[in-house]
């Protein structure tokens, strides 16, 4: 069986599932049943400065696919609405019964040096194993100058790190925000201020719905809303992104980064990991559907790194990233054609209205004297785009196959085409 | 009430009880179930499910209305192709119509979208304020339908739409045809084939006129003169004859005689029970009249048709609806003599086995028989020639004894149409009926403009 266990920025933890600094992470009793359930570690909610912020309610709202299942999550929950004392009280009990998991404390108090001065040693007293500082909180914190209010300024973002690094002697993991040009900027300034580590996304700006009968957007406050934050399986492919571009940046190579965002899978999580994570959190999740899902996802990801022959984590990790390039290092001369298989085609016409709307009518829709139709491709029309395969509703059904077309490897920086090219 | 039965007894199930077990075959979906269901639909472009419905309904588009949650819109898109789309939704055979020919019809997809379920959900949720179609300015063109079963209400309600006066011309009390006076109660339940009509009339420019039946009250001959065009829709108003000798006693009748008075009834309870009995035949009729005998408490059902299963004119589906009303179904035997108790009445049949030698039914010398209190025949509906007697009438080409037609339901004689059951055109089935109606008037307002327009 494969060895799930970690140490992520010197952080040591049975195996890289945790829980994400959220209302699974926020007491106690959430915590201790989280750990029965096996989750590697946690960090906890975010603690601030007494007094606890205080919530409204409704809170959450959902975008929802055809089948109601919850494609992703929005919230307008603060940070701990718990006072700090009952926090750092539970946060060292636990510690103190499950010395072998994670326990990271996640932080938010105002930019301001003697702030974190204070609330640090409190902090390092619980026995925990590291900070992971909150730059992103998109709603509420930032219209107090905290959480994306300062993950969205790289100097903050420095400064803070700084401090603590100098007041602590904990690993600080940064939290960085998505609401951002340019995620490496917010990194780089993590690496320079000291971090041990970068944890994202935190969550994206998103009103998820409006309701049409009482003109308001979802979730609703009496007869208001307010933009929330948005989590949940449709950020994953935003995260991957994001943590992709930090993964590839030669200027914090080596920075050990934590993946957050849609994770509710081994899958999803292999995947997090092969574009350069150590450690993966979960929130949505584990909302949806409790702590158990923990055990599929161990089960799973051991299996399948028993199957591709991986020992541990890091033998995989970071193995995706030197196949990530930018647009201009991708072989132009590289060509895939789909294929139907017509055995597994069901006849459902979608890859040809598809293709014939909206790309390169090269699919043929051939009348059958039966009434149906027989759909191929016309192969010189096809440029490999993948619409038909992305539509198709039967798995499998459409191959893209590579083409042996005998060209040799060309970028557009050598293109002949390019009026910019690289000459030589 | 039915002479020929008046021997027999009465159910012994109260009227509730028996109210009870003729209630709606298949249950209306729930909102959540046509959530789910409808998101099963995969919207295909040249759908094949729609080439499969007779009546060529959007179904791809009007699942997709549903499933965003706009029934009114999906209503709308079922009514502008099949005007009694609520009673196609329950009386299709949906397993050799639109759902047979479904993508997800197969194992891989596990199964068919449950299109005439969806259908009918649509329908019976949408709420119009007014009728959801507007009819065109006045055409001043009057048109005479005869019959105002699903293919005579069709095509005047796509008349109408069009600008037309219409007048129905029906034989019998209430319209609806054999949605009011054929289809098992409990596929259409309650009064539904009449809410139908009502709304159907909602849309204004229709009269019509009971008690006028064609080869008595009415000719051809005037019609034709009296109106721009004719579309003739009656049916199929006679039952085919069994041949055999004592045809006529006591406790031996057309199914379909049967089964009209059991949909005008009130209280089932009152009507003749046979206990043992015996049905003829192997279509929809012949299931139907079966089953609803066994709903009625008779303990000895059999259906007794004279080759296989695979022959049989009902669908695999009505055939499992049979036998879970413990229906017998026996096969490979054909009538032989209708046996008589010492007072002239029906006390069983004598039935000659089959077979199938080179393609022909031939009796194989053996013969049994079952007792009965009663045999109803439903070896197939059969054209009333008595309609077509008046001179104009006679020159009408026949195709077998049915009217002949072509695609857009011309008949031999210019100016008169024909559609539905009456024709040799396409199946005998309440959708196809209804697409007749609708190609019928489509064909009759082409020509009454082109006509306009050439003066
Ligand atoms: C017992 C039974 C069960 C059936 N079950 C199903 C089913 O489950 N699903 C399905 O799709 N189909 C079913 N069918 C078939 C379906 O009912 C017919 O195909 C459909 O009703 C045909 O419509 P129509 O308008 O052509 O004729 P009809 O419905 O027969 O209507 C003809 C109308 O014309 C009137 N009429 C007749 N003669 C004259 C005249 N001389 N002058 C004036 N008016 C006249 C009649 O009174 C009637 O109102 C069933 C048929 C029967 C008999
Ligand atoms: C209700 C809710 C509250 C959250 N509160 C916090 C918080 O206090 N601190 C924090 O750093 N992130 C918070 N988050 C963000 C999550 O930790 C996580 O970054 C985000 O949800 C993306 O992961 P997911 O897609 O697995 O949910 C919260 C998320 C949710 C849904
Ligand atoms: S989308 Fe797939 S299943 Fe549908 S017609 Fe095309 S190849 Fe066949
Ligand atoms: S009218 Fe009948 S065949 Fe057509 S879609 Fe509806 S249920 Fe299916
Ligand atoms: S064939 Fe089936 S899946 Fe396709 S549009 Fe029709 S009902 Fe939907």
């Amino acid at each position: 069986m494969a060895d799930l266990s970690i140490e992520f920025a010197g952080i040591k933890a049975p195996n890289p599932f945790w829980l994400a600094s959220a209302p699974p992470t926020d007491k106690a009793y959430n915590v201790v049943r989280a750990f029965e359930a096996g989750w590697g570690g946690v960090v906890w909610k975010t603690l601030g400065e007494d007094p606890a912020a205080v919530n409204v309610s409704s809170r959450y709202s959902a975008h929802f696919g055809a089948n109601r299942e919850v494609l992703g999550f929005n919230n307008i929950e603060l940070i701990t609405d718990r006072s700090l004392e009952i926090n750092l009280r539970e946060i060292t009990q636990v510690k103190q019964a499950w010395p072998d998991r994670a326990l990271i404390v996640s932080l938010m108090v105002p930019c301001v040096e003697e702030s974190w001065k204070t609330i640090l040693p409190l902090v390092a007293a619980t026995g925990c194993d590291g900070i992971e500082l909150n730059f992103g909180c998109p709603h509420g914190m930032p219209e107090r100058g905290m959480g994306a209010a300062v993950g969205q300024v790289p100097e903050y973002v420095e400064r803070v790190t700084r401090w603590c690094k100098t007041y602590s002697s904990l690993p600080v993991i940064v939290k960085l925000t998505p609401n951002i040009t340019d995620i490496r900027t917010a990194a780089r300034a993590a690496y320079r201020g000291g971090a041990d580590a970068v944890s994202l996304i935190n969550t994206i700006n998103s009103i998820t719905s409006v309701d049409l009968e009482r003109m308001v957007a979802n979730p609703i406050v009496g007869s208001q809303s307010t933009h929330g934050g948005y989590c949940g399986s449709a950020v994953k492919p935003i995260a991957l992104n994001m943590v992709a571009e930090i993964a590839r940046d030669p200027e914090t190579r080596g920075l050990p980064i934590c993946g957050i965002g849609g994770i509710g899978s081994w899958r999803d999580a292999a995947e997090f990991v092969a574009l350069g994570c150590g450690a993966v959190q979960v929130c949505t999740a584990a909302m949806l559907h409790g702590f158990r899902i923990v055990e599929q996802m161990q089960d799973g990801l051991s299996r399948w790194m028993d199957s591709q022959g991986y020992q541990r984590l890091a033998d995989f990790s970071g193995k995706a990233v030197g196949n990530t390039t930018d647009w201009k290092y991708l072989d132009i001369n590289y060509q895939v054609i789909a294929r139907i298989d017509q055995d597994a085609c069901i006849g459902c016409g979608r890859c040809h209205i598809a293709c014939e709307d909206t790309s390169h009518q090269a699919i043929a829709s051939l009348a059958q004297a039966d009434g149906t139709h027989r759909y191929e491709v016309i192969d010189e029309e096809c440029v490999g785009c993948n619409l038909c395969q992305i539509t198709c509703p039967v798995q499998d059904c459409i191959e893209m196959l590579a083409q042996d077309n005998g060209k040799p490897f060309l970028d557009w920086q050598h293109d002949p085409r390019n009026p910019y090219r690289i000459a030589g | 009430m039915i002479d020929t039965l008046s021997h027999l007894p009465r159910p012994h199930a109260g009227a509730v009880e028996l109210a009870d077990r003729f209630g709606d075959l298949a249950p209306p979906l729930t909102a959540r179930q046509a959530a789910l269901e409808s998101a099963r639909c995969l919207y295909c472009y040249d759908a094949p499910c729609v080439n499969a419905c007779p009546s060529e309904i959007d179904i791809p588009s009007f699942i997709r209305s549903i499933q965003q949650e706009n029934v009114q819109g999906a209503a709308q898109t079922i009514l502008s192709a099949n005007i009694l789309g609520g009673s196609c939704a329950r009386v299709c055979p949906t397993e050799v119509l639109c759902q047979q020919a479904c993508v997800r019809n197969n194992a891989e997809e596990c199964a068919p979208v449950l299109i005439g379920l969806l259908q009918r959900h649509a329908i019976d949720n949408a709420q119009f304020g007014e009728h959801p179609f507007q009819r065109a300015p006045a055409s001043g063109k009057r048109i005479a339908v005869v019959g105002a079963g699903p293919a005579g209400l069709s095509c005047a309600h796509r008349l109408a739409l069009y600008g037309h006066e219409v007048v129905i011309f029906e034989a019998r009390e209430k319209a609806g045809g054999l949605n009011e006076y054929g289809i098992a109660a409990y596929k259409l339940v309650d009064d539904f084939a009449q809410r139908e009509v009502e709304f159907l009339l909602q849309i204004g420019g229709i009269e019509i006129r009971h008690g006028h039946r064609l080869g008595v009250e009415l000719s051809l001959s005037l019609l034709r003169q009296q109106f721009d065009a004719v579309f003739l829709a009656i049916g199929l108003a006679a039952s085919k004859r069994l041949g055999l000798a004592d045809e006529q006693a006591p406790g031996l009748l057309a199914a379909t005689d049967y089964i009209r008075e059991l949909r005008q009834a009130d209280d089932l309870s009152q009507l003749p029970l046979a206990e043992r009995c015996i049905v003829l035949g192997a279509g929809n009729t012949a299931i139907d009249m079966a089953v609803q005998m066994s709903k009625l408490g008779a303990h000895d059902v059999n259906l007794v048709y004279r080759r296989g299963f695979a022959e049989m004119g009902a669908t695999e589906h009505e055939q499992a609806i049979a036998k879970a009303n413990q229906v017998r179904l026996l096969t490979w035997a054909q009538p032989q003599e209708v046996l008589l108790d010492d007072q002239g009445r029906v006390r069983g049949m004598r039935f000659a086995r089959t077979q199938q030698v080179d393609g022909r039914l031939q009796s194989t010398g053996e013969s049994f028989e079952l007792t009965a209190d009663a045999i109803f025949s439903a070896i197939g509906q059969a054209f009333d020639a008595s309609a077509l007697v008046d001179p104009l009438a006679r020159e009408l080409k026949r195709e077998g004894e049915r009217i002949w037609v072509d695609a857009t339901l011309r008949t031999s004689l210019p100016g008169v149409y024909a559609g539905g059951d009456c024709t040799a055109l396409g199946q005998d089935l309440t959708v196809q009926a209804v697409q007749h109606g609708k190609l019928a008037a489509e064909a009759i307002h082409s020509h009454l403009m082109s006509n306009v327009e050439a003066a």
